[in-house]
């Protein structure tokens, strides 16, 4: 840590004021973003008391979202969000797996630097423009060649099959799974090279000299000596996915319907906002919406806190080794 | 037997690597064609009216000025608003939060503050902002991607401050300066190129946000500098425009994302390029 405490004793005292003065300037404004997440919280839970107070905790257990009559429930958005993220996250974790595997072990030293910032491009670029490109490119592309396919070979399986039937539309929640997955790709795998490149040199290089492929050192001393943090860059990319809003509102197709086809549209908790927000009337929908964004953000630190404590622990193993 | 163990563990060798060489292409696939979309797409109906005219009724020719003053009003005010505060809060964790537990808890939470989803901070702004005052505002988008710029430059700040060498306040201290200067005159200076970065970062990381903008500045057809009503912005127009039936607001939200995609891209390099200099400047 950089910094001098010096006991005031020692200092002329002079200096003492704007000295303490610049410190307590910091310090308040250090509480004040500490204090935002509860800021966050408080004001959303408050904003949330007319949903508890008129649906109780079986809001969260309820499918129900009629504007009309004015009953809601949260199970159809909830489902949608998991739904979606579970796909990112089949799809993204072996794909960045397998792009840090290839940055760290096997790209030649002049491809690393362009490659890092073809990721990282992954990354810039704005989440609205994914939605574009989703609705207007890949969903009609989707609909064509890649729907009719998985509709006639995997809509027949046993017990799974049901998962991949009906019409091809193009969007839906395995549509938004797919570009979630792209969109968290290079989150976690610029976690996963992060951790990779902590494996002390000569641990792989003992591997080596006993005659080890690259993929046995990376199975068996990069994998296990980095799992915490490769679980922690997954939970970060999770974190990410769950509350995606842009990407996913133009390609889900906004249905409050439960349905069991991953080809259906749905809805996620934040498509749900972005899509209604401005245009719920009456305080008991608001409210319900509310609910929801506060729902998606306790779910999302709980996550991202998890993320946040792994990686924690794989700095301090680091630390006390060095 | 020896010789199939070891063909065998070369085989699987060969095929996870294979494995990898292709996630790395199944990537990069993606990012060629939403780039190659954008630029075919955006390139044919970029024009100078773009730049000169406001959003029009659909049917009728129009450009994108109302937005992109919005936008750059709201991200200009928003950078301003955050970055002391940002620079302010992480200077005590890098500097001064030894002890307590204070700098812990607000590094933790300024980290998930971080990935948080942002949709949630403009339910909040709404909150706080919109409600109370009881009409959508310029001011509430600004607060909101304030409140997206602080956590970014909170951590670039603290890292940056944190790689500064200590004997150069060591020898700062020496030489009798009080801790306010160390940190001001000693510590930023040679963490400047770094927090400039962060700051850059920041700048393309509001751009391009359009969730926590729906619920707080909402959108104006009109040109509007004024920032107490509500405040068109190029993000919130591409949503509303690529959501509409009407082709013509197609042809505008391709051009809008390309501007945007390309200025946030820019940013990103523009910040690599600052960080690397500054970076050369002290190896």
């Amino acid at each position: 840590m950089n910094m001098l405490n010096f006991p005031a004793s020692i200092l002329p005292q002079r200096t003492q004021l704007p000295d303490i003065a610049f410190r307590s300037i910091t310090r308040f404004f250090a509480f004040l973003v500490f204090s935002i997440l509860f800021g966050i919280l408080i004001t959303l839970l408050i904003a949330s008391l007319p949903t508890f107070k008129a649906f109780g905790l079986h809001f969260f257990v309820s499918d129900a979202w009629n504007p009309v009559t004015g009953d809601f429930g949260a199970v159809v958005p909830i489902y949608g969000t998991l739904v979606t993220s579970l796909i990112a996250m089949l799809i993204g974790i072996p794909v960045s797996f397998g792009i840090a595997l290839f940055i760290t072990e096997l790209s030649p030293v002049w491809l690393k630097r362009p490659l890092g910032i073809a990721i990282e491009l992954l990354a810039g670029i704005p989440s609205i423009i994914y939605g574009m490109w989703g609705l207007f490119v890949f969903a009609p592309w989707f609909a064509d060649n890649a729907q009719p396919w998985i509709s006639d070979h995997m809509g027949s399986l046993p017990l799974l099959g049901q998962l991949f039937q009906g019409p091809n539309m193009g969007i839906g929640m395995l549509t938004a799974g797919i570009i979630l997955a792209i969109m968290v790709i290079p989150f976690i795998s610029s976690v996963m090279r992060d951790v990779f490149e902590i494996v002390p040199p000569m641990l792989k290089e003992s591997a080596y000299g006993l005659g080890a492929t690259t993929w046995e050192v990376v199975r068996n001393i990069v994998l296990p000596y980095t799992k915490i943090g490769v679980v922690g860059g997954i939970m970060l990319g999770l974190g990410r996915a769950l509350g995606e809003t842009m990407a996913v509102t133009f390609v889900i197709g906004n249905a409050h319907e439960l349905s069991v086809s991953l080809l259906m549209p749905g809805n996620t908790i934040s498509s749900a906002l972005a899509n209604e927000f401005t245009e719920a009337v009456g305080d008991l929908y608001t409210s319900s919406l509310i609910t929801l964004g506060l729902a998606l953000f306790v779910i999302t630190f709980i996550v991202l806190a998890c993320a946040k404590l792994l990686l924690l622990k794989l700095a301090a193993r680091e630390g006390k080794q060095a | 037997m020896n010789r199939s163990l070891y063909l065998r563990r070369r085989i699987i060798n060969a095929i996870t690597l294979s494995i990898s060489v292709l996630t790395v292409a199944f990537a990069l696939f993606w990012l060629c064609w939403i780039l190659f979309t954008l630029f075919s797409h955006g390139l044919q109906h970029l024009s100078l009216s773009l730049f000169t005219r406001n959003t029009p009724p659909p049917g009728s020719n129009g450009g994108l000025l109302n937005a992109i003053t919005g936008s750059l009003y709201m991200v200009v005010i928003a950078t301003l608003a955050g970055t002391p505060v940002g620079i302010l809060a992480g200077t005590y964790l890098a500097e001064f939060g030894r002890d307590g537990w204070l700098a812990p808890a607000t590094r933790f939470i300024n980290d998930i503050l971080l990935s948080a989803p942002s949709i949630v901070i403009g339910l909040f702004v709404y909150e706080v902002a919109v409600y109370p005052a009881g009409h959508f505002s310029g001011w509430a988008g600004i607060l909101a991607l304030a409140l997206i710029v602080l956590p970014v430059v909170v951590r670039t700040t603290e890292n940056m401050l944190q790689l500064v060498p200590n004997t150069l306040r060591e020898a700062a201290a020496a030489l009798g300066a009080p801790q306010w200067k160390i940190v001001t005159l000693v510590a930023y200076r040679a963490a400047k190129a770094g927090m400039l970065t962060g700051v850059l970062l920041a700048v393309a990381r509001i751009s391009g946000e359009t969730a926590p903008l729906l619920f707080t500045a909402l959108n104006n057809q009109f040109g509007s500098n004024d920032l107490s009503g509500p405040m068109a912005s190029l993000a919130v127009i591409i949503f509303q425009f690529a959501m509409s039936p009407y082709e013509d607001w197609h042809h505008l939200a391709w051009a809008g994302a390309l501007l945007i995609t390309l200025f946030v891209l820019g940013l990103n390099i523009l910040a690599r390029t600052v960080f690397r200099r500054g970076a050369a400047a002290h190896g």
